[in-house]
C-alpha cells in the first residue's frame, strides 16, 4: 500500500469543486468558514496583543486543511477528535464565533470547559465534538474508541483524528493507528504536516519525509496532499469518508501545510525559522488562494464577496463585544463536576 | 448462599452486567480466548463474540485510551489492565485524560468506565508483578478507587463500577483470586462505591484495612478475642472516595486505630486515614495512632526471604495490635 499523492494542481479547470460534488453555496460556505476561521484568530491576536487576553493558539495557515476535510464529514452524524489549531473544523462542525471568544475570554459560558481550559481545547459532546486535553496525540486513541463504539453498534458514523506532525512522534498515535487498522476502524488521521513542532523541524521528528509513509505499516492507505489546496483536501477526506463508511478501514491524510503565526503567543518564531521562509508560504495561503479559484470559476463576485466580508466582520465584532462583557466563573465554580454526581467528595 | 472465590465473583459480575447491558464491554491483553491470565474471565469470549471481548494489543495506552473513546460515544468499557504493575504506560490516559473529562468540560462529558487491574503481592511475583497502586492513584481527583476483599464485595463494587458515571479502578487483590472464598448473594446484590463495612465489631481496638490485609485483619481479630482483647474491623472496600464517616466513627468507638497496608508507607492510605482520625476524632483517641506498611522499597521481591520481609503478616499485624491494646 504505497503512499499516493494526489495531484494537487487545478485539475479539472473552472469548475473544480463541481466535479467534486460541490454546489456554489457549498463552495462558498466552505470559503465563508475559512475566513470566519481566520478573522476570529486575527482578532485574538490583537486582543492579546494589546494585554485583555492571556494567551492565543492559532489556526492561520491551515484553515485549507482544517475546513476541506471537514466538509467530508456529516456534522452532528460523524464525530471530530481535533487538536488546538483545528478552528477551522469545530467551526464547521457547528461552533460559533461566540464559542470561541468565550474560550478566548475564559468565561463561564465558554460551551467547551467554562472557561477551565486554556482556548484551542475544543469539546462539545451535543456537536460530536470530541473533548481535547494538552498532551498531544492522546485524541489519536478516543478517535479510535468512539470508531470502536460505532462498530460495535454497526452504525456508519465516520470519526476522523486531527493533529501535528511533531504529535504522531507519540507512542499513542502508534497505539491508535495500530488498532484502527487491526479491527478496520472507520477512523480518517488527518495529519496536519506544518513542519514545526514549536521549534523542530519535521527533519529532527522523523526520517521520512512523508509522514504517511507509515500507514502502509498499519496496513492502510496512507495519503499526501496539498494542504493549502482547500479542494485537493476535500477530495482525499471525501475517499476517506467513503472507504470508512464502507466499513474498508481507516485512512492517514498527510496535508502539507504552514503555520503563519509563532507558535502561540508565548512562542517567538524568530529564533528558529526565517521570515522569508514565512513570506515564501504566505504566497500560498490557503484562503487567498482558493478566492483567486473561486473568483475565476466566476463562483465568487465583488457583491458575494462584500456580503461574507460583512457577515464574517459582524460575527467577530458581537462575538467578542458578547464575550468580553460574559461574566467570569465564580469560585463556586471551582469545586463542580469533579465528578458527574455530585461535587466534590 | 452459595459459597464462591473472588476470581468466580468477578467473572459472574462481568457475565451478569454484560448480559444486563449491550453497551457493556471488556477489552484487555488475553482477555479473549485465553479468558484472561487469571481466568477472570473464561468463557465470555464464547458467550458474547469477539466484539464484546476483545483481545487488545500488548499496549496500555490503547487499552485505556480506546476504551475512554468508547465511552464517549455511549459504551461502558471494562479495561482490564493485566496486572497492576504494567499500568504505568496507561498513566497519561488515566490521569491527565479520563480523570479529568467531567472536570474539563464542566459536566458536558463523562465516562461510565472501569479499569480493572490485579494487584498486590504474595505470590512471588517480584517486583513487577506484587505492587500496590491505590495511593498514587486516589491521589487524582476524578477517579474513583475501589479495592474490595471478599467475594461478595468484589461482585457487588462490580457491578456498582460498571453502572458509575464516572472512571472507577477497580483493584482485584490476586492473591485473594482463590485464597478468599465467601457467600455471595443470589441476585445483583450491588456495593455502594465509597461505602466502608465493619466486617468484625469490636470495642477495645478498630483494625482499619482492605484487600489481602482484611483477611489477615480478621485473622489477627480472632487470636485477640482469644487473649480477651475485642478487636472491631473496618473493611474500606472503596479507597476514593474514602468513608470518612465510617473511619470517624470506629475511632470513635475504640479510641485505638491500626491502620494496616502492604503498600508502601510514605503518603499512602494509611497516613490519609490517621489525618481524617486527627482532623475528626482527636480528642477519642486513647493511644497513638499506628500503622503497619509495606516498607519504603520500591517493590517487593522476589526471593521468598525478601518478599516475606516486605508484606505485612498475621504475626506483625497481631503483634503490633498487642502494642496497640496494652497502650
Ligand atoms: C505530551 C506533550 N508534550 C509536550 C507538549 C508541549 N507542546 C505543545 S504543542 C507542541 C508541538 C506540537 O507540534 P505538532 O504536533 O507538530 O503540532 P503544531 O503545533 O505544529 O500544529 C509541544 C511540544 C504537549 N502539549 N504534550
Ligand atoms: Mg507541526
Amino acid at each position: 500500500m504505497a503512499t499516493k499523492t494526489q495531484e494537487v494542481e487545478a485539475k479539472g479547470g473552472q469548475s473544480r469543486h463541481r466535479s467534486l460534488g460541490l454546489s456554489d453555496d457549498q463552495a462558498l460556505r466552505i470559503y465563508e468558514v475559512m475566513r470566519l476561521a481566520r478573522a476570529i484568530d486575527e482578532r485574538m491576536w490583537l486582543i492579546n496583543r494589546q494585554g485583555r487576553a492571556p494567551f492565543v493558539i492559532s489556526c492561520q495557515g491551515q484553515e485549507g486543511a482544517q475546513v476541506g476535510t471537514a466538509a467530508a464529514l456529516r456534522p452532528g452524524h460523524d464525530w471530530v477528535a481535533p487538536y488546538y489549531r483545528d478552528a477551522g473544523v469545530i467551526l464547521w462542525f457547528g461552533m460559533t464565533a461566540k464559542d470561541q471568544m468565550l474560550s478566548f475570554f475564559a468565561r463561564r459560558e465558554d460551551p467547551n470547559s467554562g472557561g477551565r481550559q486554556m482556548p484551542g481545547h475544543f469539546g462539545s459532546r451535543r456537536l460530536h465534538i470530541v473533548t481535547g486535553g494538552s498532551p498531544v496525540a492522546t485524541q489519536l486513541l478516543h478517535a479510535a474508541g468512539v470508531a470502536l463504539a460505532s462498530k460495535q453498534r454497526q452504525e456508519d458514523a465516520v470519526t476522523a483524528a486531527y493533529f501535528g506532525e511533531g504529535g504522531a512522534s507519540q507512542g499513542d498515535c502508534h497505539e491508535a493507528m495500530n488498532f484502527a487498522g487491526i479491527h478496520k476502524l472507520g477512523v480518517i488521521f488527518v495529519c496536519e504536516n506544518n513542519g514545526y513542532a514549536i521549534s523542530v523541524p519535521q527533519s529532527r521528528q522523523m526520517a521520512i519525509q512523508n509522514l504517511a509513509d507509515r500507514a502502509a505499516g498499519y496496513g492502510f492507505p496512507g495519503v499526501v496532499v496539498d494542504g493549502n489546496d482547500v479542494l485537493a483536501c476535500y477530495e482525499v477526506a471525501g475517499q476517506a469518508v467513503e472507504r470508512a463508511r464502507r466499513g474498508e478501514g481507516p485512512t492517514l491524510i498527510e496535508a502539507k501545510t504552514y503555520r503563519f503565526t509563532a507558535h502561540s503567543s508565548d512562542d517567538d518564531d524568530k529564533r528558529y525559522r526565517q521570515a522569508e521562509e514565512v513570506a515564501i508560504w504566505r504566497q500560498k495561503d490557503p484562503i487567498q488562494r482558493y478566492a483567486k479559484y473561486l473568483r475565476e470559476s466566476t463562483t465568487l463576485t465583488d457583491p458575494v464577496e462584500k456580503e461574507i466580508t460583512e457577515r464574517v466582520d459582524q460575527q467577530v465584532d458581537e462575538a467578542t463585544e458578547y464575550a468580553e462583557q460574559a461574566p467570569d466563573p465564580t469560585p463556586d465554580d471551582l469545586m463542580t463536576f469533579v465528578y458527574k454526581q455530585g461535587t466534590v467528595s | 448462599m452459595p459459597q464462591k472465590t473472588v476470581i468466580e465473583a468477578i467473572r459472574e459480575g462481568m457475565d451478569e452486567e454484560m448480559a444486563r447491558d449491550p453497551s457493556v464491554f471488556l477489552i484487555g491483553e488475553d482477555v479473549g480466548q485465553r479468558g484472561g491470565v487469571f481466568l477472570a474471565s473464561d468463557g465470555l469470549y464464547k458467550k458474547y463474540g469477539e466484539y464484546r471481548v476483545i483481545d487488545s494489543p500488548l499496549a496500555e495506552s490503547c487499552i485505556v485510551g480506546v476504551a475512554i473513546g468508547a465511552a464517549i460515544n455511549g459504551m461502558r468499557p471494562i479495561a482490564e489492565i493485566q496486572f497492576a504493575d504494567f499500568i504505568a504506560p496507561a498513566m497519561n490516559q488515566i490521569i491527565e485524560e479520563a480523570a479529568r473529562f467531567c472536570y474539563r468540560t464542566a459536566g458536558d462529558f463523562n465516562l461510565p468506565m472501569v479499569i480493572r487491574a490485579p494487584w498486590g503481592g504474595g505470590v512471588h511475583g517480584a517486583l513487577y508483578h506484587s505492587q500496590s497502586i491505590e495511593a498514587t492513584f486516589a491521589h487524582i481527583p476524578g477517579l474513583k478507587v475501589v479495592a474490595p476483599g471478599t467475594p461478595a464485595d468484589a461482585k457487588g463494587l462490580l457491578k456498582a463500577a460498571v453502572r458509575d458515571p464516572d472512571p472507577v479502578l477497580f483493584l482485584e487483590h490476586k492473591r485473594t483470586y482463590r485464597l478468599v472464598k465467601g457467600e455471595v448473594p443470589d441476585g445483583d446484590g450491588v456495593v455502594p462505591i465509597g461505602k466502608a463495612d465493619v466486617k468484625r465489631e469490636g470495642k477495645d481496638l478498630s483494625l482499619i484495612a482492605y484487600g489481602l490485609m482484611l483477611t489477615y485483619c480478621l485473622e489477627v481479630a480472632e487470636k485477640l478475642a482469644a487473649d480477651g482483647i475485642s478487636a472491631e474491623v473496618l473493611d474500606l472496600r472503596t479507597i476514593k472516595p474514602i468513608d470518612q464517616a465510617a473511619i470517624v466513627a470506629t475511632a470513635k468507638k475504640t479510641g485505638k486505630v491500626l491502620v494496616v497496608h502492604e503498600d508502601t508507607r510514605f503518603a499512602g492510605i494509611a497516613a490519609e486515614v490517621m489525618a481524617i482520625i486527627m482532623e475528626h476524632a482527636f480528642d477519642a483517641l486513647d493511644a497513638p495512632l499506628m500503622r503497619l506498611t509495606g516498607p519504603d522499597v520500591p517493590a517487593m521481591p522476589f526471593n521468598h526471604v525478601l518478599e516475606e520481609a516486605f508484606m505485612p503478616n498475621v504475626d506483625r499485624i497481631l503483634a503490633k495490635a498487642k502494642e496497640l491494646a496494652a497502650y
